[in-house]
């Protein structure tokens, strides 16, 4: 397929800020001004697609994903993972490096983007680590990794707990242009706990891991970078304390960026009332009051991006109690369903969503050519429905793993067409 | 024309004139080493003690060497062997020294601020010969001295310097004495081997972007050694992913100006700061700099001696 007419739907440009009612035209896999004699007249070689009163978003861009391949393909392969996020409208997904191997070489890396080519599937960037095997004791060879195709560096599962380790990666990596996010928190705080510290780890009776342990853990990152004059990625943002300190550190011009996750903006503790394992992930599932403040700060464009922070575990591994049972849920088919609910709310507009989950991620991670809705960008597009009324059930999900606290919500919209450069890999 | 200091200690205490002066000095010194009988009696009777507290080959033999060359009588103290392993302050060392009348110390040490201190102490003169991550003045003159031997003006010099600039008092010293005669320099370094705060006394001082753009058209090229220790306080990766990024190569080396100078301070680590290959087709002006070392530390010790017997 080399020509393809998107008709009629309604346009949502993040890098213009445009909602307009247009035709979307392209050519061999990349977006193109309609040309003057338009190409409908020879019909037969340009497909096209009709968008009636249906909404065209750039590709969506999920920056945080856990693939479990190589090494715990049980929980999800990359073929399976891609399946769920072209799924869930994603054209795009950044693999974090907590495999077996980790990947902090350029084997590994290279292992992901040939994997991906083979698949031919949506985009792959793969996150190399910090620190060699994840284990902050020493830098990953940082030059070698961008140049086998890594896009940023995370230690994401295991904060990088030596402030000098993470000064100087932050810096080494600055060397290269290679953003670094952080998993920001105080592990030593955050000690043994499995659920948010307060009404209900005292009601289920377990032990609970403090809102300060994120808090200080922000505050140290955004310290670091604004002391070394760098950029950083937080991960994950769910306190209201992180989100504030985020705030003031942006209106002082540290450059700091961030991501919360769905559940931030959706569930509260109370999601963990029945000892739920499917509701257990780290950063943990907070109150109310920092639900909302996840929430303003969407609004107020503190927070940058919605990622997934997907995070597959089998059913055998989450059918355990709340203290054994591994940290993390999936995401990525309930994500734009989850923001699209904001839209309806009306919260946010159609516009912010783009920037969030596509604009956002591609500008943070020097991606090019991806976020926009535009003459000579690629042909990345995600095509919605914003009044198609679902179930989400656990037989439907694509993921290998359905650790979801999700499973039986209904939802309005859903993502109709999926291509990914021009090639059309979801419809209806 | 005379220099108006007991000390050599650092280079922001030369003017551009001191400069100049302490090289053409060195100029007509280092005749004496193309000679056949390479000893003047210049500083005959004068007593130099050089105390090296930091393990040194090339530094040290150039300043015995150097010694030797002017008639000095002169001893070395090497730490392992004194009373330093005895627990002696290093005040106390210097207050016994002092007694026994020399006429100046040379001083290595490895913290910051050993030569000044020392200079506090005693009424000799002091040459620093590398003092921590500070400076190491005299290397700096020796690296003008050999450029100056082919480029007759420094101003609008591109000298870039690249390697742990943090961590390298031969940096220190040649930022401070190529920019004060009007040179532009250029860094590169990993960024977490890059000097936090950059003001060098107005000089002309760029961090440049990438090693292309740092040694593009560049006149002068002052490579650094990275030692492997800094990979375990994470300043770099590993020496291999050092290799990979931060060496100079002749890929490189082919886009500075055709006349380029390639400077070391030495010791070199082969393929790891700077190709093998650079140095064995000698395109680098390694050698000469140790050529020139001795002169320019003949021309300190007379200048500094010198100023003794006029103001002593």
């Amino acid at each position: 397929m080399d020509k393809l007419l998107i008709k009629n739907g309604i346009v949502i440009d993040p890098l213009t800020k445009t909602e307009v009612k247009r035709d979307i035209y392209i050519e061999n896999g990349i977006i193109k001004d309609l040309p003057v004699k338009k190409p409908t007249v020879d019909k037969g070689v340009v497909k096209t697609i009709s968008a009636d009163g249906l909404i065209v978003f750039p590709g969506l861009i999920d920056m945080h994903v856990h693939l479990r391949e190589p090494g715990y393909e049980y929980k999800e392969t990359i073929k399976s993972g891609m399946e769920a996020a072209i799924s869930g409208g994603f054209t795009s997904i950044c693999c974090m490096p907590n495999t077996k191997p980790v990947n902090d070489s350029e084997e590994v890396t290279r292992f992901l983007i040939d994997k991906a080519k083979n698949l031919d599937l949506i985009n792959l960037f793969p996150i190399g680590a910090i620190s060699k095997g994840l284990k902050g004791v020493s830098l990953a060879d940082i030059g070698k990794l961008k140049e086998a195709g890594a896009v940023a560096l995370s230690d994401d599962g295991n904060p990088v707990e030596d402030s000098a380790l993470m000064g100087r990666a932050l810096l080494y990596a600055d060397t290269f242009n290679l953003p670094v996010i952080s998993h920001s928190e105080d592990i030593k705080l955050r000690g043994k706990g499995v659920i948010n510290e307060g009404v209900m780890s005292e009601r289920l009776g377990v032990i609970g891991m403090p809102s300060i342990a994120e808090d200080i853990g922000t505050a140290r990152d955004v310290i670091l970078a604004g002391y070394y004059g760098v950029k950083l990625h937080v991960a994950h943002v769910s306190t209201a304390g992180s989100v504030n300190i985020i705030k003031q550190a942006k209106k002082i011009g540290i450059k700091v960026t961030c991501e919360t996750c769905p559940h931030y903006f959706s569930l509260t503790e109370e999601s963990l009332l029945d000892y739920n394992t499917n509701a257990k992930m780290n950063p943990p599932l907070r109150t109310e009051m920092d639900k909302r403040a996840v929430v303003e700060a969407i609004q107020d464009g503190t927070i940058d991006v919605i990622a997934t922070d997907h995070a597959p575990h089998s059913k055998d591994e989450k059918d355990d109690t709340l203290d054994a049972a591994p940290f993390g849920i999936i995401g990525l088919e309930t994500s734009l369903p989850l923001t699209l609910r904001l839209f309806h709310d009306k919260k946010i507009s159609l516009i912010r969503i783009a920037e969030l989950m596509s604009l956002n991620p591609a500008k943070i991670l020097n991606i090019s050519g991806r976020g926009s809705v535009s003459n000579g960008y690629i042909g990345d597009i995600t095509v919605v429905d914003l009044n198609k009324k679902w179930q989400f059930t656990e037989r439907e999900i694509k993921s290998l793993s359905k650790n979801s606290p999700f499973i039986g919500e209904k939802f309005k919209g859903k993502t109709s067409f999926v291509m990914a450069g021009g090639k059309i890999l979801k419809e209806n | 024309m005379s220099f108006q200091k007991k000390d050599l200690i650092t280079i922001k205490d030369l003017s551009a004139s001191d400069i100049n002066y302490f090289v053409e000095t060195a100029k007509e010194f280092k005749k004496i080493s193309l000679k056949d009988i390479k000893k003047v009696p210049t500083l005959r009777g004068k007593t130099v003690v050089n105390i090296f507290y930091e393990p040194s080959t090339r530094t040290r033999s150039s300043f015995e060497i150097a010694q030797k060359r002017l008639s000095a009588d002169s001893l070395s103290i090497t730490v392992s062997q004194s009373s330093v392993v005895k627990g002696e302050s290093l005040k106390d060392t210097l207050l016994n020294l002092e007694a026994m009348k020399p006429d100046a110390f040379v001083v290595r040490h490895s913290e910051s601020g050993a030569a000044h201190f020392i200079s506090k102490i005693t009424k000799a003169s002091v040459v620093n010969a590398g003092d921590g991550i500070n400076e190491h003045p005299t290397q700096c003159l020796l690296d003008i001295m050999t450029v100056a031997e082919v480029k007759k003006d420094f101003k609008s010099l591109k000298v870039a310097i690249i390697g742990d600039i943090y961590h390298s008092r031969v940096a220190r010293s040649d930022i401070y004495g190529f920019s004060k005669l009007g040179a532009e320099i250029y860094l590169y370094a990993p960024h977490s081997l890059l000097p936090r705060m950059i003001e060098y006394g107005g000089g002309k001082v760029f961090i440049a972007k990438s090693m292309e753009e740092a040694v593009k058209n560049a006149d002068v090229i002052i490579m650094l050694r990275i030692q492997k220790e800094r990979a375990s306080y994470y300043f770099i990766p590993s020496i291999e992913e050092y290799r990979n990024f931060f060496k100079l190569t002749p890929e490189l080396l082919s886009k500075a100006d055709k006349k380029v100078i390639v400077l070391h301070p030495g010791p070199v680590n082969r393929d790891v700061e700077i190709s093998g290959s650079i140095i064995n087709e000698n395109k680098t002006h390694i050698f000469k700099q140790v050529e020139n070392g001795v002169a320019v530390r003949m021309a300190c010790l007379y200048i500094l001696i010198g100023y003794q017997k006029l103001n002593g």
